[in-house]
């Protein structure tokens, strides 16, 4: 179906580009972020053969984890077929010699940029994912040493202060990507620049999430099935994005939509972010008789 | 005369002391610092710290709040259950709980105790927040109340504190602080940046609450007509040390130390 | 007799440190007693310490030595050496000053002023506003000034918003330093009667009144405090 052609993997470069030890200190400190849910573990970031901010962290974390066997999916914006998503999928394949997929399902790691695909993770798959600013208390409190001790000590009113902010402002929370989280009721986690309408699809996954931070050199991890908590306030409750449109290609009406301008005129399309689930529902509507 | 008189006890006088200090000692060099402070303090009272610069009033000060552990002595207060916490034997998270629950900090720039960056209204709901509050429309009612206990226009709840005066600042900050009820203030110069005008009515505002709220207070001034209108007593440092201390009228009427009749004499009465 | 208020060879020195350490012995072996609903006058040529005594007995002053001992709440306390806040206590339910002078503070209302000691020992507001008020009235103070701070008012007018503070609340003892000096007849016989009513309410008074008449009025017994060598209570 989706699959592509592999590329010859390149024989000089180390199994998926970093060398063992860097991958084996990489997955030590999955370990204890994966033992210590939402918390941010240090670990010494490589450089990596693209800038800052293209996914240099998210990147290592493939790199640690993958195996020869392994079937990787890459999206940016929700789109398999972006330039980000495209130089990383083909970077891995040239490096680990590992198949890729544009199917969800079909999947068992897959490297992210602000979204959560829209079909449902099942159990043995892994999420990684981009994250530029890892620390959520950033926003309001520069300091590392503060940041690490409010997290110490569960010092958390601030984060309250912002939503209260957004109230304040707009007349409602007003933040809608990056909205924080509390993982397993004690840590406070920035669940990375993904809309907060995939925030649900992190409690309780049975996929396992791991976040990584590459200028920022941390990362930390959400194992599955792990309670997530949106912050929000007993009058003003958590909410998603909703949209009044359906997808235009596929008809979806629960799906995360992106507004296309389509001509000069200005004229709007909602189409889904997730090209791989909009692809798969409007090949089903085509094959039913 | 006797018609209207109710011989009520009086609420300030409290039979335990709220916080106890003993021997409390820094140096930084040969008395530079602050060495040997001992004192009680009870519900309701309120402890004015005089001395000029660099007598050690300002190390004392974050000696007893917890910002700055000592070389020597205790410090510790009896908390809301009645039970005696050591400030430097318990722990970061124990002293945090304290200084944002029964506790208040007044800092002199009121920059360095409020959120520049969010509204009057966060600024004030901050605490709550902090102690667990998750009612949006909760938050805002203490924020419209408090700048109206603070005189500060209610309409301006959701504007940034650099929009506000310094004297606004000034009672913003101490607003921030008094939402979460505390027993124990601390103020560091809080009327030192301020115009004389705007002094008197902070003053007087401080006056009201202390009073009403049943406020124990320590505050650090180096202006002694500040001194004389909040403090009951006072404690006068030189050099490191505690060179006198008593009933605030008393001291500045009756200076013992020559330290303190000079302190005294050297001030212009209007 | 019922004593209330208890002194026992009271001394009182100042040391001048910023004029060579120069010492001015005030009083010396001070020592009366006065008992409730009476009026004790101290006599002497100004300099001779009356003003010093009152502010000693208040605390104002440290004591160079001897001993004062008041009644309050129910048991002798000893003022001499006290705790700050045992003053304090003692200031708000026993022991009243009503001096000449008010210490003015900003923004104040002079209602506020003269409600403040009942306010301090926990009268509801409405019932100290409505003995402040008649206070202010009885002493003529006219009642658009009420809610201005006593900051810019004449010398008279302030004097009488501290009599009406000082009268605000019965105080089992009562010092009265020259609380009628300067004011005109009708005035001072208010506060006469603000006296006489302290008395028969059972206040033991300790005052200094230049003016003879008014002293012969309240007077039960005098202090002779010209000769310090001898100074006893007659």
């Amino acid at each position: 179906m989706n699959a592509q052609a592999i590329p010859a993997s390149d024989a000089g470069y180390n199994f998926a580009y970093l060398d063992e030890q860097t991958k084996r200190m990489i997955r030590r400190a999955l370990l204890k972020a994966v033992a210590i849910p939402g918390y941010q573990v240090p670990f010494g970031g490589r450089e990596m053969p693209l800038p800052y901010g293209w996914g240099t962290g998210g990147m290592q974390l493939t790199a640690a984890i993958l195996g020869a066997d392994d079937v990787l999916k890459v999206i940016d914006q929700g789109a398999d077929d972006t330039t980000n998503a495209v130089s990383i999928r083909r970077f891995f394949a040239r490096t680990a010699g590992v198949a890729t997929t544009e199917r969800t399902p079909a999947a068992t790691v897959i490297q992210t940029r602000h979204r959560i695909p829209e079909t449902p993770l099942a159990a043995g798959q892994i999420m990684v994912y981009q994250v530029p600013i890892p620390e959520p208390l950033r926003f309001i409190e520069p300091s590392e040493t503060e940041t690490r001790t409010m997290h110490a000590l569960g010092d958390y009113g601030v984060m309250h202060v912002k939503l209260y902010e957004d109230i304040a402002t707009f007349g409602h929370i007003a933040t809608s990507y990056a909205y924080p989280v509390t993982v397993d009721g004690r840590y406070v986690m920035d669940p990375s620049p993904i809309p907060k309408f995939d925030n649900p699809k992190l409690d309780r996954s049975p996929a396992l999430m791991l976040f990584g931070a590459g200028r920022e050199k941390r990362l930390y991890a959400v194992p599955p099935y792990t309670r997530v908590v949106s912050l929000d306030f007993e009058d003003h409750p958590f909410q998603i994005q909703q949209w009044e449109q359906c997808c235009a290609i596929c008809g979806s009406g629960d799906s995360y939509l992106d507004e296309l301008i389509v001509d000069d005129a200005g004229s709007k399309q909602f189409v889904c972010s997730d090209t791989d689930y909009c692809a798969q529902r409007a090949q089903q509507q085509e094959s039913r008789p | 005369m006797s018609a209207a008189e109710q011989l009520l006890p009086a609420t300030s006088v409290g039979t335990e002391p709220l916080f106890a200090v003993r021997d409390l000692t820094r140096l930084y060099g040969p008395e530079k610092g602050c060495q040997g402070v001992s004192f009680e303090l009870y519900p309701g009272e309120v402890l004015g710290i005089v001395g000029e610069s660099g007598s050690g009033k300002s190390t004392l000060l974050s000696l007893l709040c917890g910002r700055c552990p000592p070389d020597r002595g205790s410090v510790q207060y009896r908390d809301g259950a009645g039970d005696w916490l050591d400030l430097y034997a318990a722990s970061e998270a124990e002293r945090r709980t304290l200084l944002r629950t029964e506790w208040g900090f007044v800092e002199q720039n009121p920059r360095d105790g409020l959120r520049m960056g969010v509204s009057a209204g966060a600024n004030i709901g901050e605490r709550l927040m902090a102690q667990g509050v998750r009612h949006y429309g909760q938050l805002r009612a203490a924020g419209l109340d408090w700048l109206q206990q603070v005189e500060i226009d209610p309409a301006r709840i959701d504007d940034l504190p650099r929009t506000f005066s310094g004297g606004m600042q000034q009672r913003l900050q101490i607003a921030r602080n008094l939402v979460s009820s505390p027993k124990l203030v601390f103020m560091d110069e809080p009327t030192g940046g301020l115009d004389v005008s705007v002094q008197a009515r902070l003053l007087d505002l401080l006056r009201g609450l202390v009073r009403e709220l049943d406020l124990a207070v320590v505050i650090v001034t180096h202006d002694l007509a500040v001194a004389r209108l909040l403090a009951d007593r006072l404690m006068v440092m030189r050099r490191s040390r505690v060179v006198e201390s008593g009933l605030t009228d008393q001291i500045l009427d009756d200076p013992q130390h020559p330290y303190t009749q000079l302190l005294v004499s050297s001030v212009l009465q209007p | 007799m019922n004593t209330l208020i208890e002194v026992r060879d009271l001394a009182k020195t100042f040391t001048l440190h910023q004029q060579h350490g120069v010492s001015l012995q005030v009083l010396r072996g001070l020592s009366f007693t006065v008992a409730a609903g009476e009026c004790l006058v101290l006599h002497g040529q100004s300099g001779a310490g009356k003003s010093t005594l009152l502010r000693t007995l208040y605390g104002n002053y440290l004591p160079a030595g001897g001993s004062i001992r008041i009644r309050h709440a129910g048991d002798w306390l000893e003022l001499v050496g006290a705790e700050p806040r045992q003053v304090l206590a003692v200031r708000r339910q026993t022991l009243g000053y009503v001096s000449q002078f008010l210490r003015v503070i900003p923004r104040v209302p002079a209602l506020e002023v003269v409600m403040e000691p009942a306010l301090a020992r926990g009268w509801s507001r409405a019932d100290a506003e409505a003995r402040a008020k008649a206070l202010l009235t009885r002493l003529n103070i006219p009642e658009r000034l009420w809610q201005l701070a006593p900051g810019t008012f004449s010398g008279g007018e302030q004097q009488r918003v501290n009599l009406a503070r000082g009268f605000m609340v019965s105080w089992p003892v009562m010092l009265l330093d020259e609380p009628t000096a300067s004011l005109d007849e009708a005035n001072a016989r208010v506060v006469l009667e603000l006296i006489d009513d302290a008395k028969a309410a059972g206040s033991a008074l300790i005052g200094i009144f230049h003016d003879r008449a008014i002293r012969e009025a309240v007077a039960d017994r005098y202090l002779d405090m010209t000769q310090e060598d001898l100074a006893h209570a007659s």
